[in-house]
């Protein structure tokens, strides 16, 4: 495919950059573009967009990393659920570094087959299906990117009548998220790079609402570097005039109305639910539940799991990074304490983590 | 965790699977969450699942825009 290369290519992003230099020159003081997908974290930061830019724009790492929202309560009861020898708890690998309240993490499961680490939620349907003596649970986390998938295997194990497969969800919706953001009273971002395999599933017309009063200037950005170049440019263009929109830099693969399939199934598996955040609290409909029709399959119904808190590790700044409030740097177990091999905090051991991303490719 | 990457599609399977292939690559992938996926179709594949099929006829119109922009400039910047 040869537009990735071009996408990746000094020669397509030059005039851009040239481009955002002239915009950002009629721009009286500074522009804060908050990006809110760990991808884009990660994508700026080894790209190093983060250099290339003038003076005068500032890019901030918002709540986009799904682990480093997941607050500590849910992974005291992940624990909970793989200290009993009859469960095998299925995660996504980025969960199992992620300390709960006393530091614990599920990686003291590894190895002693009560935890399961998967690529894809489609290796769900055969696992539970190869050990019917044990309840298969697996950990939700994510955005609308990846809830889709995962109903479309709870669907497939409605239909096959599974009785050992479970779901502990945690799902979260960036729309909520960008609303909470954008009612902060002291609001410390001008625009918004919007998240672009997001944006795949729920489409560019879901954020109509940063369009009115009190929104911000949005771009829906792919993930290469003339992607994320361009959609900073327009949120730039959009600042110089005081115009207010959300432009779809991203139409490749996001439709207005978005994957109409995909938000289908969310739609009849799954209904709106308040959520607890790390940082943010309990968000009235910040995420997704199972419906009732589907509640045997609920690991927290089933299992009887407590109710959600939310407590950082002492000294931990994960809250203030994830908002980007500060920077991991001002975190004084930075690098020090905190480590991707000893990580206190989440934003240190997910790869699309703030902190993870400041330490493995620097500041630039 | 929202990281997907694009592949072709080189064969449809029954029960909403199909083989995608990048470079030498090929893998297994879910198109469950596609309208009508089929084979040579470029798609955005995340956690073993297709997400969306690319318009690669877009993503080339968005190339030549961005060439423009670069002439524009090279018009601009030369000498009156």
């Amino acid at each position: 495919m040869n537009f990735e290369e071009e996408l990746r290519s000094k020669e397509t992003a030059s005039p851009i950059i040239k481009e955002i230099e002239i915009t950002a020159s009629k721009i009286e003081g500074e522009t804060r573009i908050m990006e809110v997908c760990g991808t884009h974290t990660v994508s700026l930061r080894r790209s190093g967009i983060h250099s290339l830019l003038p003076p005068g724009i500032r890019l901030i790492s918002g709540p986009g990393c799904p682990v480093c929202v997941t607050p500590s309560g849910y992974i005291d009861n992940a624990l909970i659920l793989a200290e009993d020898p009859g469960n095998i708890v299925a995660t996504f690998g980025d969960m199992l570094k992620v300390p709960g309240r006393k530091g614990i993490s599920l990686a003291r499961y590894s190895g002693s087959g009560n935890v399961k680490i998967l690529y894809s939620p489609s290796e769900l349907v055969s696992l539970a299906r190869e050990n019917p003596d044990k309840q298969v649970i697996f950990l939700g986390i994510g955005f609308e990117t990846t809830i889709p998938t995962i109903a479309a295997v709870f669907q497939k194990a409605a239909a096959l009548k599974l009785g050992n497969l479970f779901l502990y969800s945690a799902f979260k919706t960036v729309p909520q998220a960008l609303n909470i953001l954008l009612n902060d009273p002291n609001r410390y971002f001008d625009g918004f790079l919007l998240p672009g395999h997001v944006s795949v599933i729920i489409g560019a017309d879901a954020y109509s609402f940063l369009e009115e009063e009190g929104g911000v200037p949005a771009a829906i950005a792919g993930f290469e570097p003339v992607d994320m170049l361009r959609g900073i440019l327009s949120i730039l263009k959009m600042r110089s005039t005081g115009g207010l929109g959300v432009e779809n830099c991203y139409p490749r693969a996001v439709r207005a109305g978005g994957n109409l399939k995909a938000l289908n199934l969310m739609d009849q598996m799954l209904e709106p639910s308040d959520e607890v955040w790390r940082a943010l609290g309990t968000l009235p409909e910040s995420g997704l539940k199972l419906r009732k029709e589907y509640q045997r399959f609920d690991a927290g119904e089933v299992f009887g799991l407590p109710g959600i808190t939310d407590q950082d590790q002492p000294g931990c700044l994960c809250g203030k990074v994830i908002l980007g409030k500060v920077i991991p740097p001002e975190c004084s177990l930075f690098g020090d304490t905190c480590t991707p091999d000893h990580p206190v905090g989440p934003c240190m051991v997910s790869s699309e983590g703030t902190c993870a991303a400041y330490l493995r490719y620097g500041e630039t | 965790m929202c990281l997907a990457v694009p592949m072709e599609i080189v064969k449809v399977l029954p029960d909403n699977k199909a083989v995608a292939r990048q470079g030498t690559t090929e893998v297994d992938i879910d198109v469950s969450l596609l309208e009508n996926p089929r084979a040579g179709d470029y798609v955005i594949i995340h956690a073993g699942f297709a997400i969306e099929t690319l318009d690669l006829q877009e993503a080339e119109e968005r190339i030549d825009l961005f060439r423009q922009l670069d002439e524009d400039n090279a018009r601009m910047d030369s000498p009156k």
